[in-house]
């Protein structure tokens, strides 16, 4: 029969505007602005609308989820700030867009190095968001971040970041990325383990 | 090189003793042909050898040794390893035979190498740049060719660190005066040559001696909301009928190659995301292929990261083809019901890319040598239930949805024909191949990675039409879903075998083209090593780009509405047609 194609399609499009209803009146309340809700709509499950109503809703970050990178510091007994980064630079060697500038201190009575970021650069109009910084990083130091409203009126005094503006505890990248923080502080104690053995060996 | 190969092989020496030669240089494959004997070479290749499908074309500027060379990268279209074979010409006049007339599908490709490289191919019948504009000076992948902001040869750029000179290019180069005019010159007055000649070349009045009717010649684009991007479409009309139909490409042009050039190996896996970005994976894929050839250590990569590596294929392969389909309905004038019905199943595959790789689209998650990091905890579970559950559901319902639909089957059977001869010479490739009838697939043709451990049929239709290429991608929905089901049940388990990536590494001189079956068909990179840290060449050998050669020959003849329908057809990415 002529038209049955369409008639067919329209069964399903029929379908999917009353499984919203139903999935509505199943779930009451809940299916909106919550994060069960949020979570049943991405699910394998969803029936009917399931579009997230940003900002109102928002969907949840993964732990790889990567933005724009930040610097990690950790807090000694006193409160002070140490920072994880030593300017070994290779962040910015490997960045692909090259937007990540380091100036190294140096000590000035020796004028020697010293490892610590003197100033830290990244600037992110052309940070691509590789997170390659963060992958190779030998300290655990830079970091990719879950913070994606980065939106500024502008872009010009704003975008490019320095050493305060990227600078956080290590208690949020903690908080962002339990699970990757997790395995380094066991392979960081694992090494520490090795070194006090091998000192101990001598 | 399998011993049936290395037969053929001598065959072909034996046939051209004297004309060819072959390409000693250490790591290089294949043969050099004399230009003179290049159009003979390549017919004989064609009629005599069964080589019929001309892959890639691609220019190398060897500045050092003052040489142009044109690669060929040539296979049979009954599956089998590539013949490589080049030409080398002085750098000073570099002239090479044109080989439209035996392969159309060099058509593009040869423009492009006269655009990038000037490289000029004698006999080519539309010998004119593609992706730079017209009155563009000079030839920008040459060596000796600067861009603007630029800054060294090679990445990584000194004064990053320890310099720490923080500053932005464009404080260095302010607008407006980073461009430099020849004398007497104001932009505002200026017609550019090659549109006269566009339009010229495409207008002409017809000769029906009862009705004296004028051709029409039409722009489409490049700013039209069904071109699925800056493209752009001159057509000659008579009527509502095409006459003739050129492509006009170019506006997103980045010179992608060049910037590749100056990034090191690994930094270019990121840059090769945003190429076809509907479909990032399977790029990065590529890409590592390539590397790894010349890397010589493919044996190296653990079996779970090569099953990843295969699973993340497939499902970039399904999230584009409903991507295109999506599109194609759009296209039709279904305004965006199909189109939100397939985004919906997609958006639940970029939430598992999200969850790998970090990001849904700009995934950057092949490294050399395995993959950036395992897979979390949770996601395979979220893969399973797509694989295995959802996905056969939603497809079937998809296919419920439209395939049987009266109207998209008037729309689109019929329209758009491409024979099977026709799409081997235009070198067309992935579903447009496959649709008009060629069973060719390289995942199957020449198997990469773990592709010969899965049970899978090559999709194939006949019609060579626009329903047809519908409907295959439509089967490769479900043959990749095949392809997942196999691949999750068997993926080896494995505690941190993946080991950690490294961001610096010897890359020895030589050649290498990878190629993979991306979801818009074959996506080859060709890269040169002169054993430093970036890439001497490095060229991408982009599906979407030469798959338009043969939109001309597929529209004409049908009417205007129908070039709209055709080009989504074929599923174009523009970052990936102009690169």
């Amino acid at each position: 029969m002529y038209g049955k194609g369409i008639l067919k399609g329209l069964g399903v499009t029929w379908k999917h505007f009353w499984d919203t209803y139903i999935d509505d009146i199943k779930w009451g309340k809940k299916r909106y602005h919550t994060e069960e809700g949020i979570a049943y709509r991405m699910s394998k499950d969803a029936r009917g609308l399931f579009t997230v109503q940003y900002p109102e809703e928002r969907l949840p970050t993964p732990e790889e989820f990567r933005f724009v990178p930040f610097l990690v510091y950790d807090e000694d007994e006193g409160g002070e700030q140490v920072i994880r980064c030593t300017s070994c630079g290779i962040c910015a060697k490997v960045c692909p867009p090259q937007c990540i500038w380091i100036e190294r201190s140096t000590n000035p009575k020796t004028g020697r190095p010293v490892p610590v970021p003197a100033e830290f650069y990244i600037d992110v109009d052309i940070c691509m968001n590789c997170g390659f910084c963060a992958e190779f990083c030998p300290f655990d130091a830079i970091k990719m971040d879950h913070d994606y409203e980065l939106a500024v009126y502008d872009r010009l005094t704003n975008n490019i970041y320095d050493r305060e503006k990227l600078l956080k505890p290590a208690a949020y990248y903690d908080g962002i990325r339990p699970l990757n923080s997790q395995k380094e502080f066991d392979a960081r104690a694992e090494k520490e383990a090795k070194k006090a053995a091998a000192k101990k060996k001598k | 090189m399998t011993e049936q190969t290395k037969t053929m092989h001598k065959d072909i020496e034996a046939r051209f003793a004297g004309i060819i030669a072959l390409d000693d240089r250490s790591g290089y494959e294949g043969y050099r042909v004399e230009a003179e004997k290049l159009v003979e070479f390549a017919t004989a290749l064609r009629d005599e050898f069964g080589y019929d499908f001309l892959s890639s074309v691609t220019g190398v500027d060897y500045l050092p040794d003052e040489k142009m060379e044109v690669v060929y990268h040539i296979y049979k279209s009954t599956g089998g390893h590539a013949l490589v074979f080049k030409v080398q010409v002085p750098r000073a006049n570099p002239v090479v035979p044109s080989l439209v007339s035996i392969f159309p599908g060099a058509d593009f490709q040869e423009r492009e190498a006269w655009d990038l490289f000037g490289i000029r191919f004698e006999g080519h019948p539309n010998h004119k740049r593609i992706l730079m504009w017209e009155g563009f000076s000079g030839h920008p992948m040459r060596k000796d060719w600067k861009e603007a902001y630029y800054e060294a040869d090679a990445k990584p750029f000194d004064a990053r660190w320890p310099g720490g000179d923080v500053s932005r290019s464009e404080d260095k180069m302010v607008f407006n005066k980073n461009v430099a005019y020849p004398q007497d010159f104001t932009p505002e007055n200026w017609t550019p040559e090659g549109e006269t000649a566009l339009y010229s070349g495409m207008q002409n009045i017809a000769t029906d001696e009862d009705l004296q009717t004028e051709h029409v010649v039409v722009n489409l684009g490049p700013q039209h909301p069904s071109t699925h991007g800056v493209f752009r479409m001159v057509a000659t009309l008579d009527g509502e009928t095409i006459v003739k139909l050129e492509p006009v490409m170019g506006y997103l042009h980045r010179n992608h190659e060049k910037i590749g050039e100056r990034n090191t190996y690994l930094m270019n896996i990121p840059f090769t995301d945003r190429l076809d970005y509907l479909s990032s994976m399977s790029n990065n894929f590529g890409y590592v292929l390539a590397v790894e050839k010349l890397l010589g250590d493919t044996t190296h990569i653990p079996d779970r990261a090569k099953y990843i590596r295969v699973i993340m294929a497939e499902f970039t392969r399904i999230s584009n083809h409903l991507m295109a389909i999506g599109a194609l309905l759009n296209d039709l004038g279904a305004y965006f019901t199909p189109m939100l019905y397939a985004l919906k199943e997609r958006e639940l595959i970029l939430d598992i890319f999200e969850a790998v790789s970090g990001s849904r689209m700009m995934c950057n998650y092949y490294r050399f040598g395995g993959v950036a990091r395992d897979l979390p905890p949770g996601t395979h579970e979220m893969m399973r239930g797509l694989a295995f559950e959802r996905l056969p559901r939603q497809i079937d319902e998809l296919d419920r949805y439209l395939t049987e639909n009266e109207i998209i089957r008037a729309r689109c059977e019929g329209v758009g024909v491409l024979t099977p001869e026709e799409a081997i010479a235009y070198s067309a490739v992935g579903p447009v191949l496959r649709a008009s009838g060629v069973p060719y697939d390289v995942r199957r043709a020449d198997p990469y990675s773990v592709y010969d451990r899965f049970d899978f049929d090559v999709a194939v239709r006949y019609h060579g039409d626009v329903y047809d290429r519908y409907l295959v991608r439509l089967d490769e929905i479900r043959q990749s879903i095949r392809i997942l089901q196999q691949a999750l049940n068997g993926i080896p388990e494995c505690d941190n075998c993946l080991g950690k990536p490294r961001y610096s590494m010897r890359v020895p001189a030589g050649e290498a083209y990878g190629r993979v079956e991306g979801p818009k068909g074959e996506l080859g990179f060709y890269v040169v090593a002169d054993g430093g840290p970036n890439p001497w060449r490095y060229h991408v050998r982009a599906p979407s780009f030469i798959n338009l050669t043969a939109l001309s020959k597929m529209c004409e003849g049908d009417k205007i509405a129908d070039a709209i329908i055709v080009l989504g057809s074929i599923d174009i990415v523009l970052g990936e047609t102009d690169r």
